[in-house]
């Protein structure tokens, strides 16, 4: 056993879960829209997503910068701003409950606590003016009623697990006089000391270097071994994705496009905008090769389509090169394309025809 | 097609549009109720390189190995405690603010957090067009057109200008603080992390967007970031950095294809592979606690957790050296000229996984 699960172990409460034969259900999120009331007018920002997470599992989400991913995941623990912001249909079913029924003191209870969420930017939602290990231990003095003491010793703890270095000083400083990475780490330890059943990480490593990046991948995985945590993973790299998901929901404008297993996803992409993302990633070494000239990035040409007003028929079908004049007049339903690997398009066998 | 920075090289060594030299920034350490300097942090000791006009410069290192503030310090955003910065050729270090305006125009940054950058209370379009008011470039209309131009070029829609920064996505904030970088065509641009928060396909299009600019307009780049393939993919050269000190300076081929710092070999080791049915690599687990920029360790910073490291890397420091031509490293196990791929010695922290 490595120093680390170790560490992780004395951490961590020992309240690990008797592990049953079949994962069960622990959040199913159940066509959610969410929309936000402009003075410009309506906007869709999630329209009509679902998706569910079973116990240990890790459910990547991906899609354009835009798509709704962080409002769907805000909208799960209710923190959409509103107004402007309303959740206006859909459930969001967790240990038998719809979320979206619960009083605002019950939802309470849940944040933090059962379900928690390292946020995209973490100056958004670090306090300026408490010292980060004053805000960890705030959280853990709230969920586990430990002491200040006790708390704060937690909270160092924590800080050491996600690989600050000097974490009892750094504990005294304020976000502002920390690294843009030490600030996303402060976030991750605040949200790993409850031992949350659910844990959704909306680009928990952008600001990370890739050897720490590792190190906190290995720390949310040991942590989801212990206490069959599961783990919504929204991220923009691929790399990460395809180390860490075992299955993957694309979104595009709002929506749910493709949904699979990661081997399946990216051997064989069902939707033809999953598979200009996967054109687009970067990858290591190939620019090397290109004789010392850069050259440019493969891009799926054009852009998002304003929320605002969605194009009729297939939001995708302005920038898409399999576009037909059926796309443009009816929106494709999310159909399994293959066993267990759903995706919305007219012409996913043109597609699959052309990558073979 | 040759790039600029290659035809003026082959007319002869261009003057550099930036020379750093020797930069170190210290932030003192304050405690107690009369705020006493109880120490340092060395964020930034005693870094050097330079930038050609239309050139990229990648930065890349730990977390807190003071990339930003180095990025920052360059733009004299923060004052440095010690080294001179030139500007061609010009020194900029000691200008005090006014005579700095005018070269405010010329240097821009894109920042790592674009949500604490932007001001809350400005419309999109009034962040971008700022710039172009305060140093009276453009007004009224004109200034109106100018902004919604750079939107365009950004993949903002023009109807987005209006709207206030919290109604954006992550990316999209991010891309409302690149078009205000490039409002002034500004000559030098220090650009921390400026596509990490985008998708690949965004992502795609404004590094192929950065690579445009730069091919029109001769800019200049300091690129941080920790998408090492993206890196790889824009600089021309890249500087790794390990606690505040730059470890490894090269073209990008020689670095991807010949690292000879073993922090750099670590750093590859680690990037995962947008494949999952990829083998696992060999990863190099670096072992040991980072160590703080606070009290770096003595010799080699990196000793503490390096896994070739040898008895004098505990006490003597490497300098920064030429190992081949235009490839630079600090590390003692190439003292007696470039050793590639690394030694592996006995009981080394590597580990298969
Ligand atoms: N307060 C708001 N008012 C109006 N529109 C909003 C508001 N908050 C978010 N939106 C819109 O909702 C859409 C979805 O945003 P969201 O933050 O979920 O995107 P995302 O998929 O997380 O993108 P990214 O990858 O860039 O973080 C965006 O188009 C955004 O402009
Ligand atoms: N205003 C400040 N006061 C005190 N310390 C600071 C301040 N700004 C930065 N530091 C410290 O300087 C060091 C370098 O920080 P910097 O932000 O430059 O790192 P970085 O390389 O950009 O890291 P990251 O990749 O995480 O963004 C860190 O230890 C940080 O805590
Ligand atoms: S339905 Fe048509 S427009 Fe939409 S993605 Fe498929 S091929 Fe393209
Ligand atoms: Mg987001
Ligand atoms: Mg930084």
């Amino acid at each position: 056993m490595s120093i680390e699960v170790k560490e992780l172990k004395a951490a961590i409460d020992d309240t690990s879960l008797p592990v049953s034969g079949q994962a069960e259900t622990v959040l199913e999120i159940d066509d959610l829209r969410t929309y936000f009331f402009t003075r410009d007018g309506v906007v869709r920002a999630v329209d009509g997503v679902s998706y569910s997470v079973r116990r240990s599992e890790t459910v990547g989400v991906v899609g354009e910068s835009g798509c709704g991913k962080s409002v769907t995941a805000l909208s799960i623990l209710r923190l959409v701003a509103d107004p402007p912001g309303r959740i206006v249909g859909g459930a969001i079913r967790f240990e038998g409950a719809n979320l979206l029924e619960l009083t605002e003191h019950e939802m309470q209870s849940i944040r933090g606590n059962d379900i928690s969420m390292i946020f995209q930017e973490p100056m958004t939602s670090l306090n300026p003016v408490l010292t980060v290990g004053h805000q960890i231990s705030e959280s853990i003095i709230l969920h586990q009623g430990l002491s200040k003491r006790d708390a704060m010793d937690k909270a160092v703890e924590m800080l050491r697990l996600v690989h600050i270095p000097e974490a009892p000083s750094r504990a005294h400083e304020y976000p502002h006089q920390l690294s843009g990475g030490m600030r996303q780490r402060v976030m991750i330890a605040m949200a790993l000391c409850c031992n949350p059943k659910i844990l959704i990480a909306d680009e928990p490593s952008t600001a990370l270097d890739v050897t720490i990046q590792a190190q906190i991948l290995d720390l949310m995985r040991e942590l989801q071994d212990k206490l069959g945590t599961a783990i919504v993973l929204i991220t923009h790299d691929m790399g990460v994705i395809a180390e860490t998901a075992s299955r993957v929901v694309v979104m595009y404008a709002g929506r749910k496009v493709e949904e699979a297993s990661v081997d399946d996803l990216f051997a064989q992409p069902c939707h033809p905008y999953t598979k200009g993302l996967l054109g687009s990633i970067p990858r290591l070494g190939l620019a090397a090769k290109a004789d010392g000239k850069r050259a440019p990035l493969s891009e799926i040409a054009g852009m998002v389509p304003s929320l605002f007003n969605l194009p009729m028929g297939c939001t995708f079908a302005p920038r898409c090169a399999y576009a037909t004049d059926h796309c443009h007049e009816e929106s494709p339903p999310l159909e399994e394309k293959r066993p267990r690997h759903w995706a919305a398009c007219w012409h996913t066998d043109r597609l699959l025809g052309n990558t073979e | 097609m040759m790039t600029k920075a290659a035809q003026r090289s082959a007319e002869g060594r261009p003057q550099p549009l930036l020379e750093v030299d020797g930069l170190r920034k210290h932030f003192p350490i304050r405690r107690g109720v009369f705020s006493r300097t109880v120490g340092h942090v060395y964020a930034v000791d005693g870094i050097s390189f330079h930038i050609d006009p239309g050139e990229t410069l990648g930065m890349v290192g730990e977390s807190g190995c003071g990339k930003t503030t180095a990025g920052k310090t360059v733009l004299k955003l923060i004052e440095p405690t010690a080294g001179t910065i030139k500007l061609r050729g010009k020194e900029i270090t000691g200008l005090d603010p006014d005579s700095m305006r005018p070269l405010r125009r010329e240097m821009q940054i894109i920042y790592q957090d674009p949500y604490s950058s932007l001001n809350p209370r400005m419309s999109a379009g009034n962040i971008v067009g700022e710039p172009l008011t305060i140093h009276n470039v453009a007004l009224g209309k004109e200034k109106e057109e100018r902004v919604a131009a750079l939107f365009e070029r950004v993949g903002l829609r023009p109807h987005q200008m209006a709207s206030y920064p919290h109604e954006f996505s992550g990316g999209q904030r991010q891309r409302i603080g690149i078009a205000r970088a490039l409002a002034l065509s500004p000559s030098l641009i220090v650009g921390d992390e400026p596509v990490s928060a985008l998708d690949v396909s965004i992502q795609a299009q404004v590094i192929n967007l950065l690579m445009e600019l730069q091919d029109e307009y001769n800019l200049s780049y300091l690129f941080i970031a920790h998408d090492l393939a993206v890196v790889e993919h824009i600089s021309h050269r890249i500087a790794v950095m390990y606690l505040g000190k730059i470890v490894e300076l090269t073209d990008r081929q020689s670095l991807f294809e010949m690292p000879l710092h073993p922090y750099t070999e670590a750093l590859l080791a680690a990037v995962p592979i947008p494949d999952p049915k990829a083998k696992r690599r060999e990863r190099i687990i670096l072992t040991g606690d980072v160590p703080s920029p606070v009290t770096p360790p003595p010799g080699c910073h990196f000793h503490t957790r390096c896994p070739y490291a040898m008895d004098r890397c505990k006490t003597e420091v490497p300098e920064l050296r030429k190992i081949q031509p235009g490839h630079w490293v600090s590390c003692h196990l190439h003292d007696s000229g470039p050793m590639f791929p690394l030694a592996r010695p006995r009981n080394a922290g590597r580990s298969i996984d």
